[in-house]
């Protein structure tokens, strides 16, 4: 049977690329916003794509579906969607997160002739205890757009980056689990990510 | 380790098929679209732009069955330009599985639809695609840039696909773009595009020079160097091609090994 992995749809971001990306890698992925089948998935994607504030509104009532599936389901959120995973956002003011992964959101803040966005192919380095990196090398190059990063504790990074500062690429606490780079745009290091997230995680 | 540089092969597409021109004229049709991008992927391409060169001037729609085709099968970044006018544009390329939308003619037209672009779905979604064309004309408040061979002009900005000028000086341009939210500057010389001498360095350096956001060189590539000289000279963050990939001058992966010889940071 494959999973069945539900993609939150709160009306943000390119949902089709991860829902290929989902497909590609063995899920049975649907695209909701549908509190029952949320509930009732092997696992939960959170995307995201903009800015923190609108995300988390438009998230709006789907945010108390989201927190009470993942005491018990694995979510993985993606980009914008790690972001909101967290305690707090300091993008256009201060908002609120979803707060299951410790931590805050911070712009980055460039030197001279450093570029926001990061945007292209970094590195990151990976704890290789993770089942959601299971099979990758210490260091893989993965697809990244954003100009917030997440400043979580080392106790739940799971993987980092450099660009302009050390910040966590990738989050974990408990089921929940964030990566701030595209694996749906990661070529096939990527699709292994997902596939680990639905074979591994889930 | 650091961000590394791309190497980004662009599509021209006219009715869904893959064309590229010479200064953008006399168009020669030359395949699938998707099936080029696939093997530009394997290749070792960062991302793909497809870029619709006709839908300006014959007023068309955008390529959605193109987009959501390549984004069904390719695992990597795409942007899409040509055509796209409107919020409600942007939003149908964006969920066709686009991850960036490129906006040139109309951004000039209407620079507000860059701040209300980057609004909605984020600055980093957000390509402002400039052409531009040198003009040897001193005129008050236009940036002087000093040429290789000691002569000073400044660039304007040109859209249409080159056929309109607008009187707009280059570099304050791309500045006003990313002060309303531009993620990005996909820059393009008509002085060099499809001449295969190289790319138009002083005016990408300056623009490299001028901006906070990334830099996409475009025009005029024709040699493993010149790929080279874009981004050490120009300082741009990634090159762009079409006509030597699309004509299998090189592969992306031939450049890529080039530049990571030469000492570039690039993804192999």
């Amino acid at each position: 049977m494959k999973k069945k992995i539900v993609i939150i749809d709160y009306g943000l971001g390119n949902l089709r690329s991860v829902l290929r990306g989902l497909e590609r890698a063995g899920a049975a992925p649907a695209i909701t916003a549908d509190p029952e089948a949320i509930a009732s998935a092997d696992g939960i994607v959170l995307p995201g794509v903009g800015a923190f504030r609108d995300g988390m509104e438009m998230l709006g009532g789907l945010a108390d579906t989201v927190l009470a599936a993942a005491n018990e389901t694995p979510l993985l959120g993606i980009c914008l969607g790690m972001q909101m995973l967290m305690d707090r956002s300091e993008e256009h003011g201060i908002h609120r997160g979803l707060g299951l992964v410790p931590g805050d959101v911070k712009r980055f803040v460039p030197a001279a002739g450093e570029k926001v966005p990061h945007m292209g192919w970094n590195t990151i380095h990976i704890d290789p205890g993770t089942p959601l990196f299971d099979g990758l090398h210490e260091e893989e190059y993965v697809y990244f757009v954003h100009s917030y990063y997440a400043a979580a504790a080392p106790a739940n990074t799971i993987a980092s980056t450099t660009y302009i500062r050390p910040f966590a690429s990738a989050v974990n606490n408990g089921l929940t689990y964030g990566v701030q780079f595209h694996p749906e745009k990661s070529g096939a290091v990527g699709l292994k990510i997902l596939e680990n997230f639905i074979e591994r995680v889930c | 380790m650091v961000l590394t540089k791309r190497i980004i092969p662009c599509l021209d597409l006219k009715d869904g098929r893959v064309v590229k021109g010479t200064h953008f004229v006399g168009l020669r049709d030359a395949g699938d679209p998707v099936e080029l991008a696939q093997r530009y992927n394997e290749q070792g391409a960062d991302e793909v732009v497809f870029l619709d060169i006709t839908a300006t001037r014959e007023d068309r729609g955008t390529i959605i069955d193109v987009v959501q085709r390549a984004a069904d099968q390719l695992f990597l970044p795409l942007t899409v330009g040509g055509g796209i006018r409107t919020i409600e544009d942007m939003k149908q390329i964006l969920r066709a599985g686009a991850d960036k939308v490129s906006i040139n003619s109309s951004a000039v037209a209407d620079p507000n639809l860059i701040s209300q672009g980057a609004e909605r779905f984020g600055t980093q979604c957000i390509v402002v695609a400039v052409d531009v064309r040198r003009n040897y004309e001193t005129a008050p408040g236009k940036t002087p840039i000093t040429l290789a061979d000691g002569r000073e002009c400044w660039y304007e900005v040109v859209t249409h696909g080159g056929s309109r000028g607008t009187g707009l000086d280059a570099v304050a341009w791309v500045r006003e773009a990313e002060e309303r939210g531009a993620g990005e500057i996909l820059l393009t010389s008509m002085e060099t595009d499809g001449t295969k001498e190289g790319f138009d360095i002083p005016i990408t350096r300056a623009v490299s020079e001028t901006v906070g956001i990334p830099v996409v060189a475009s025009g005029g590539v024709g040699t493993l160097d010149h790929f080279y000289e874009g981004f050490t000279e120009g300082k741009a963050d990634a090159c762009l091609a079409a006509s030597v990939f699309h004509y299998g001058e090189f592969t992306v992966r031939q450049v890529k090994e080039y530049l990571a010889g030469r000492g570039i940071p690039i993804r192999l």
